[in-house]
């Protein structure tokens, strides 16, 4: 099993032990090294004392998503240390702190076991129980170090750029760090026959949450109020939000904030603020996850109806319920998509990775205030809070924020009347007013029937007028939604469709279904509702093999509901079990078709 | 159907305030509530505030949420925005719309239902934030829209209008406002237009969350015999302590009261109201007396009315949070986005 830049290492540790600060260093240094690194953290729904793991996959060709395998396993937890253990690929290894004596029942004749004594070193290192449990973790970065063969210099550096203003933690850390590093070279056969070497992949990239780098693209998209509800995994968002903010929108001279963050009493009361800021001018939004959709559901149809922007972020976790709620899913694409009763349907975009989640952002505000509606980016937790290289971010100098049709106090004066659902330019899109502008651009904004004029009306036919031209609209937000990535060739009969987080798995899957003489095609959608390069990209295949992360096939759904799709060429390749979705696993699927005679 | 716009015709004997507006310019859509509705009192007091305030109608904002009540600002200021909203959810969009613009006089309008039954939770997170605004609950009893089912507000032993009486403890926003620290507390009578006028004046002039909880009967449902809401019932345990009168910056404060009757009350906006005390015993600035007061009067069977509390030393929301004095609605985007080279730079941290 001797292999240059693909390795999967996972560690096993204990929620609140500090090993993420281990682990991040780990990864970091990989990447340092210029090799391109994927970072997953399966965490419990748990402050302390349950078990936790970290997965890097160096990847030197710079794959996206999870590999469905453990080469080295670093298991730090006797609590799971049998499930671990169990895990290693055959041919791979186990590291496991030697200190204590392991159950002998569990043995594996098929991996390397490595010990080594790492509390016991730390115990006659350090004092202090906290710090010989950090310290602990520390050791076995070290361990891992030598045994990958991974820059010691690179590690030093890191961990001065951390402790910058703590220059002891750096020695005590290194020390910690050697005691790893030399106990397995002197100990081991270092490195293993599956190590890393430095190569250039990762120069002008970045490694990113998809929260951080949401919340950066709201305040680089102007957004000045943001309201929420504390709910994972979607809290890091206005986390990051915040600490951005507070970096850049707080006055140098007087103290006073450009950004106003409400904490609200529940998810009704956060898109009722989000709708009330909107409604008077400013970009506001709010992040929440599935729960949080089910109560702002009746919000979300005033928005629709009354037509008033709002921007959601909905970082998806395993539903129903409270369900999984440290776990991925892309289960709340109907409940979004239709959210709240009565005919509605609202704009969803779908970022693939935390870059998209930046430049997704200003997008959704253009486009929530360009059509004067709720834009929902669907991420997810694998998204949202895992550690992604992308290229680094990039700013536009020439922004400028699109606010759609609103009306001037001097427009306004010139005007005789203004009505707020007159469809003037054809589009479907209203022209809107602002308080505290004109008093001619007075409006009573309702959820009630009313008609293209803004009064009141229980008048069928006024009624059906407004509903319909809102049907105007959407095709309208067809043409303006990101464009889906299609790739395509004459060649081949059948496809892969996904979306989101499906991505980095898809296009694996496609490199290695292609080495087995597999030819597929692949359209990636980026936004609901569906470009008309999605239909065609349908018509134009035998099969399209529609993976999403959800049981029920809801983007298959969609696609049939939205655009007509023929349902008998859409194949659903269904991944739902909180795990990200992985490449082996839609290789696996589409060979299995395949095998059924299914048309490739 | 009931959006009817008046004609405007112009009196030319109506008087003009400061911005040469009547009352005329702060009218609405014809009302289609019941005959005789206290809401429509209300409406008609709110008129005559707005006015009274030289308010500018862009610059109002009317929100509610959904009711009978809640649809009484289509009845004035039809040169204002006003947001009607859904039931018992117009505090979180009049929190989101001052977050946005701070500028605007927040005049929210809501009933015993929306703002003590199910709405219950965002009435209460509003006063805790000591959101900028005027919130006048039109408390009847019921639930008018739906036919006259009991409010979280029915008092125990009022009766409906068939079946049996209310059983379950009335919630009193007045001293559920008073717990929560609410800034301007106030309670009236649609009935007494006398009274309302000058409690709204201030509680619009107000910096920071006023209440004002106005009984108004609603006619239709919770008007007969028995109902603890009804207008006989209000007019006969009807207990006025407090008058306030709002002063004009121009005028002088005359020190014609008598000694523990009349209290000069500066409002952060720099305006000054008077409360003359129609009982000596009452303080209106201890939260810890006027709840024993109240409770008593209230044990006694007693409605207390008038302006029960008033604090002018706690901040509003946006002091609190220490935001820029410029509506964030405001602010041009050049000020609010970091810029290329910052983004470059902050990035070094996720290498
Ligand atoms: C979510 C929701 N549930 C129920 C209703 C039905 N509904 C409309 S108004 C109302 C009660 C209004 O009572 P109140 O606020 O006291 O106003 P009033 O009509 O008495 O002035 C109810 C239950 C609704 N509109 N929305
Ligand atoms: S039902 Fe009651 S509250 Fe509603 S309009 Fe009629 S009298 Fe007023
Ligand atoms: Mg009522």
């Amino acid at each position: 099993m001797a292999s240059v830049n693909d390795v999967v290492i996972k560690i096993a540790t204990v929620n609140g032990t500090g090993s993420a600060s281990a682990n991040s260093l780990l990864r970091k240094s990989i990447f340092r090294m210029g090799v391109p690194v994927v970072g997953k953290n399966y965490f419990p729904s748990n402050i302390q004392g349950l078990p936790t793991w970290y997965e890097i996959r160096v990847t030197g060709d710079g794959y996206h998503s999870r590999s469905n395998r453990v080469d080295v396993m670093v298991a730090m937890n006797a609590q799971t240390y049998e499930h671990d253990m169990a895990d290693v690929k055959p041919g791979g290894w186990l590291i496991y702190d030697s200190t204590w004596p392991r159950n002998r029942q569990l043995n594996r004749d098929d991996i390397t076991v490595i010990g080594i004594p790492l509390s016991k070193m730390c115990n006659e290192h350090f004092d202090g129980a906290r710090a010989r449990i950090l310290m602990k973790n520390i050791a076995y970065v070290g361990a891992v170090a030598a045994l990958l063969d991974i820059d010691l210099d690179i590690i030093t550096t890191l961990l001065e750029e951390t402790f910058a203003a703590k220059k002891h933690l750096v020695q005590s850390n290194m020390e910690a760090i050697r005691l790893g590093y030399d106990y397995a070279r002197e100990h081991f056969a270092c490195p293993l026959p599956m190590r890393v070497e430095k190569m250039d992949a990762t120069a002008g990239h970045i490694i990113i949450d998809g929260n951080t780098a949401a919340g950066l693209g709201c305040v680089y998209a102007g957004a000045t109020v943001g309201a929420w509800y504390p709910i994972t995994p979607s809290t890091s968002l206005m986390d990051a939000f915040r600490t951005f903010c507070s970096q850049y929108r707080v006055d140098p001279e007087t103290g006073k904030r450009t950004y106003c963050i409400i904490q609200a009493e529940d998810e009704l009361a956060a898109i009722g603020m989000v709708l009330g800021a909107n409604w008077n001018g400013a970009r506001s939004f709010t992040p929440t996850s599935g729960p949080g959709i089910s109560l702002m559901s009746e919000f979300i149809g005033l928005a629709y109806y009354a037509e008033i922007p709002a921007v959601i972020f909905n970082v998806q976790r395993t539903g129903p319920s409270t369900g999984m709620p440290t776990r991925t899913q892309q289960c709340d694409l109907l409940s979004c998509a239709y959210a709240s009763h009565g005919d509605t349907k609202h704009v969803l975009l779908f970022p693939a990775d935390p870059g998209e989640c930046f430049y997704m952002a200003p997008q959704a505000f253009d486009l929530s205030e360009r059509l004067q509606t709720p834009v929902m980016v669907l991420s997810d937790l694998d998204i949202g809070m895992n550690d992604w290289m992308i290229p680094e971010l990039e700013w536009d100098e020439n922004y400028v924020p699109d606010r759609g049709k609103v009306y001037s106090a001097e427009e306004l004066e010139k005007m005789d009347n203004f009505y707020r659902y007159l469809d003037v330019d054809g589009d479907g899109i209203p022209y809107r007013t602002l308080p505290g502008v004109h008093p001619k651009g007075a409006y009573f904004t309702r959820g009630s029937g009313h008609t293209k004029l803004g009064a009141y009306t229980e008048n069928s036919d006024d009624y059906q007028e407004v509903i319909d031209r809102l049907l105007v609209k959407w095709e309208t937000a067809r043409g303006m939604v990101p464009e889906a990535e299609i790739r395509y060739s004459k060649m081949n009969k059948a496809a892969l469709l996904t979306l989101g987080s499906g991505d980095g798995a898809c296009r694996e899957a496609l490199d290695r279904l292609a080495k087995q003489n597999v030819g597929l095609n692949y359209c990636r959608v980026k936004a609901f509702p569906f470009t008309d390069a999605v239909r065609d990209f349908i018509d134009k295949h035998e099969v399209v093999y529609v993976v999403e992360q959800n049981r029920d096939a809801q983007l298959r759904t969609l696609l049939i509901n939205d655009i007509d799709a023929d349902q008998n060429k859409l194949v659903s390749l269904l991944h739902y079990n909180g795990m990200p979705i992985n490449s082996g696993f839609v290789v696996d699927k589409v060979l299995d078709e395949i095998a059924k005679g299914r048309a490739a | 159907m009931s959006y009817i716009a008046k004609p405007k015709i112009t009196h030319p004997g109506l008087n003009k305030n400061e911005l040469g507006l009547t009352t005329r310019d702060y009218e609405g859509a014809v009302s289609t509530l019941c005959a005789g509705c206290g809401h429509d009192s209300v409406t008609a007091a709110i008129i005559q505030a707005v006015f009274e305030l030289n308010v500018e109608p862009h610059m109002l904002a009317k929100m509610s949420g959904i009711g009978c009540s809640s649809k009484t600002p289509a009845y004035f200021a039809s040169q204002s925005h006003g947001f009607n909203s859904v039931h018992g959810r117009m505090p979180s969009v009049t929190t989101g719309a001052n977050a946005a613009n701070r500028d605007l006089t927040y005049i929210g309008v809501s009933g015993d239902g929306d703002s003590l039954s199910i709405g219950v939770g965002q009435f209460v997170h509003a006063i805790r934030r000591n959101l900028n605004m005027c919130y006048i609950i039109e408390n009847n009893g019921v639930y008018g829209l739906t036919k006259g089912q009991f409010s979280a507000s029915a008092d125990i032993g009022s009766l409906p209008k068939k079946g049996l009486p209310n059983q379950q403890e009335p919630i009193d926003p007045v001293s559920t406002a008073l717990s929560l620290g609410a800034t301007y507390i106030a309670r009236s009578f649609s009935g007494d237009k006398e009274q309302l006028v000058p409690l709204i004046k201030g509680a619009l002039l107000h910096s920071g969350f006023s209440l004002v909880d106005v009984i108004s009967p609603c006619v239709t449902f919770n008007d007969h015999e028995g109902s603890t809401k009804s207008y006989a019932h209000t007019r006969e345990f009807y207990n006025h302590v407090i008058n306030v009168d709002y002063i004009h910056p121009s005028e002088e404060i005359k020190a014609a009261y008598a000694e523990g009757e009349a209290m000069p009350i500066h409002l952060r906006g720099g305006d000054t109201i008077v409360l003359r005390k129609l009982s000596r015993e009452y303080d209106p600035t201890s939260r810890a007396s006027s709840f024993k007061y109240l409770r008593d009067r209230f044990n006694a069977g007693e409605i207390t009315t008038g302006l029960l509390y008033v604090n002018e030393e706690r901040e509003e929301m946006h002091e609190l949070m220490g935001n820029v004095d410029t509506p964030l609605a405001h602010l041009p985007y050049e000020e609010l986005s970091p810029g290329k080279e910052e983004l470059h730079k902050l990035q070094s941290r996720y290498r």
